[in-house]
C-alpha cells in the first residue's frame, strides 16, 4: 500500500447491505454507508435528531466528559436556524480579502520554515501550528493565543492512548470561561464579544450557550484540519507530479481542494439519535439507539463517484459530503476551504517535492471496520 | 453574450451580462446576495440554488442526475430548480430570469 493512500474499508458492507455496526462505550451505532442514504438520514432530523444528550451524537461519545451543548451543532430545527443565523456571517469572514491575505502570510511563513529544515514532523510541527495560528483569525483574537493552543497538543479531547481525556476538556472549558469573562469586561471585536452582543428575539445568549458555540469552534476544527493538512502533505509527497500540475494549472485548485476533502474525509462520521422505531437500509433501528452518517464511506460510493478510490485532481462533478450535508453542514467549511486552497497554492509555488522519511498511521477502530483517517506522525523533508 | 436577470430573496432585480463560465461564478463575482457558491461549482454545496422563471426553463438544458439528487432533499426545491453552477453561460440562455431560492 502506498503511504499516502487512504483505503475504503466500507466498500463490501456498503455494496452488500448498506450499513455497518460498531459499539461505542455500550452505546452501539448503526453506520449508514451509502451516499443517498446518508443524505436522506441527515435531512430527516425528526427521526434522526441532533438534539440529544450533549456529546451523544459524537462518535466516540462524549456524554461522560461534557455537559455543555455544542451550538448550533447539537440542536434541531426550528431552534437551530436562529442560532445558526447568528454565527453564519462570522464564519463567512474567511471570504474577506484581509482575512485571506493574513492567512496567506501565515501559511507562507510556515512553509518557509519547513523548507529551511532538514526534517519536519508534520502533525505537531506543521499542521497543529498552522491550524492554531489560523484559528486566531477565525476567532479574531491576538496571534499569540496560538501558542497556548499549540501547547495543548493535537487533540482537545484526546491524548495519546486515552481517547476521551476529561482533563484536556477541563483545560479548554476553563480557558473559554476566562475569555468570556474577559470579553464581558472588555469587548474587543472577537468571537466572544460578538456572541455576547448577539440576540435571538431580543434575548441575549446565555453564558452556557456562548460556551457551546466556542467549544464547537475549537473542537470541530482541530483534528479535522490537522488530518486534512497532514494527509495533503503525504499525498503530495507521493505525487510530485500533482504539485507540478497545480502550479501549471492554477484554475483547477478549487477542484483539487474539493477532491482532497472527498478523498480524505477528515471527519469519518457523525451520529444521530433515533427518535422512533424505524428502518434504514431495510434494517430495523430502535428508538433511542444511534445511527451514524458515515461521510467517509459515502464519499467513496461507486454509484456516484467514478474511480472513487483515486484522487482525480480536476474532478468536475463532486457532490461529496466531506463537510456534511443539509442544515448542519460544517460551519467552519469556509475557513477550512480557504486554508486548503492557500496551502495547495503555496506548496505548488514553493515546493518541488516532499520526501516522506517516517510515518505512523492513525487508524480508527470502528467495530467491523478499521479506517485510516490520517497520521499520528509524519516526518518529511520539503525540497 | 447573455443577459441574465437575478431576482434576490428581497425581490431586488440584478441584471448581469456574461459570455462564458458558469452562472454561479457570474453571480458570485458580482455579489448577488444568496448565491454563495461555497464549493466553487463542483455540485457539492447547493448554495447556488435558483428557480428558473417559467418560460425560460428549457433554455438551461437538462440537469444531470448528480444535480437532481442534490436538489431532491432540498426543502425549497421545485420542478424549476437548478444549481446555477451547472448552468454554463452562452447565447442559449440570453434573457433568462432566475429567482434566488430560499435556504435554511
Ligand atoms: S456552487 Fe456548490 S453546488 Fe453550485
Amino acid at each position: 500500500m502506498k503511504k499516502s493512500e487512504l483505503p475504503d474499508p466500507f466498500e463490501t458492507a456498503r455494496t452488500t447491505k448498506g450499513y455497518g455496526e460498531m459499539d461505542d462505550q455500550n452505546d452501539p451505532v448503526t453506520m449508514i454507508l451509502g451516499l443517498k442514504d446518508v443524505r436522506k438520514c441527515a435531512h430527516n432530523w425528526k427521526t434522526f435528531t441532533s438534539q440529544s444528550a450533549p456529546g451523544r451524537i459524537v462518535i466516540p461519545s462524549e456524554v461522560n466528559i461534557r455537559d455543555t451543548r455544542q451550538i448550533p451543532f447539537e440542536m434541531d430545527p426550528p431552534a437551530h436556524k436562529a442560532y445558526r443565523a447568528i454565527v453564519e456571517p462570522w464564519f463567512k469572514r474567511p471570504l474577506e480579502a484581509d482575512y485571506s491575505v493574513e492567512l496567506s502570510k501565515q501559511i507562507n511563513t510556515i512553509v518557509d520554515e519547513a523548507l529551511a529544515k532538514n526534517a519536519v514532523e508534520i502533525v505537531e510541527g506543521f499542521a497543529l501550528k498552522l491550524q492554531s495560528r489560523a484559528l486566531t483569525l477565525l476567532l479574531n483574537t491576538p496571534y499569540e493565543e496560538a501558542e497556548t493552543w499549540i501547547s495543548w497538543g493535537t487533540h482537545v479531547f484526546r491524548s495519546e492512548g486515552n481517547p476521551l481525556d476529561g482533563d484536556k476538556a477541563t483545560i479548554l472549558y476553563d480557558y473559554i470561561d476566562k475569555n468570556i469573562t474577559r470579553a464581558m469586561e472588555n469587548p474587543n471585536g472577537d468571537l466572544y464579544s460578538m456572541l455576547l452582543e448577539a440576540t435571538i428575539d431580543g434575548q441575549k445568549l446565555t453564558r452556557e450557550e456562548i460556551k457551546g458555540v466556542v467549544v464547537l469552534t475549537f473542537s470541530g476544527g482541530r483534528d479535522t484540519i490537522i488530518n486534512a493538512v497532514t494527509n495533503a502533505i503525504a499525498y503530495f509527497g507521493e505525487h510530485p507530479e500533482s504539485l507540478a500540475r497545480l502550479k501549471n494549472e492554477p484554475e483547477i485548485v478549487n477542484n483539487a481542494v474539493e477532491e482532497l476533502i472527498r478523498y480524505f474525509s477528515p471527519l469519518t462520521q457523525m451520529g444521530r439519535v433515533v427518535t422512533e422505531d424505524t428502518e434504514v437500509c431495510e434494517h430495523a433501528v430502535k428508538a433511542n439507539s444511534r445511527i451514524s452518517l458515515c461521510w467517509a464511506s459515502a464519499n467513496r460510493d461507486e454509484r456516484t463517484f467514478e474511480n472513487p478510490n483515486e484522487v482525480v485532481l480536476d474532478r468536475k462533478l463532486n457532490p461529496h459530503v466531506g463537510f456534511g450535508f443539509g442544515h448542519h453542514n460544517c460551519l467552519g467549511a469556509t475557513h477550512a476551504r480557504q486554508i486548503m486552497t492557500i496551502l495547495v497554492k503555496t506548496l505548488a509555488e514553493k515546493v518541488k517535492s516532499i520526501d516522506i522519511l517516517d510515518y505512523k498511521d492513525n487508524i480508527e477502530d470502528l467495530g467491523e471496520f478499521k479506517r485510516k483517517v490520517g497520521y499520528d506522525k509524519l516526518t518529511v523533508k520539503f525540497n | 453574450m447573455a443577459k441574465i436577470t437575478f431576482i434576490t430573496r428581497d425581490n431586488e432585480t440584478i441584471i448581469l451580462e456574461g459570455t462564458s463560465g458558469s452562472v454561479m461564478q457570474l453571480a458570485v463575482d458580482n455579489g448577488v446576495p444568496g448565491i454563495d457558491g461555497d464549493c466553487g461549482g463542483v455540485c457539492s454545496c447547493a448554495t447556488c440554488h435558483v428557480h428558473v422563471d417559467v418560460g425560460h426553463h428549457l433554455k438551461t438544458g437538462e440537469a444531470t442526475e448528480i444535480e437532481t439528487d442534490m436538489l431532491e432533499l432540498n426543502d425549497y426545491a421545485n420542478e424549476r430548480s437548478r444549481l446555477c453552477c451547472q448552468i454554463q453561460i452562452s447565447d442559449a440562455i440570453d434573457g433568462i430570469v432566475l429567482q434566488v431560492a430560499e435556504s435554511d
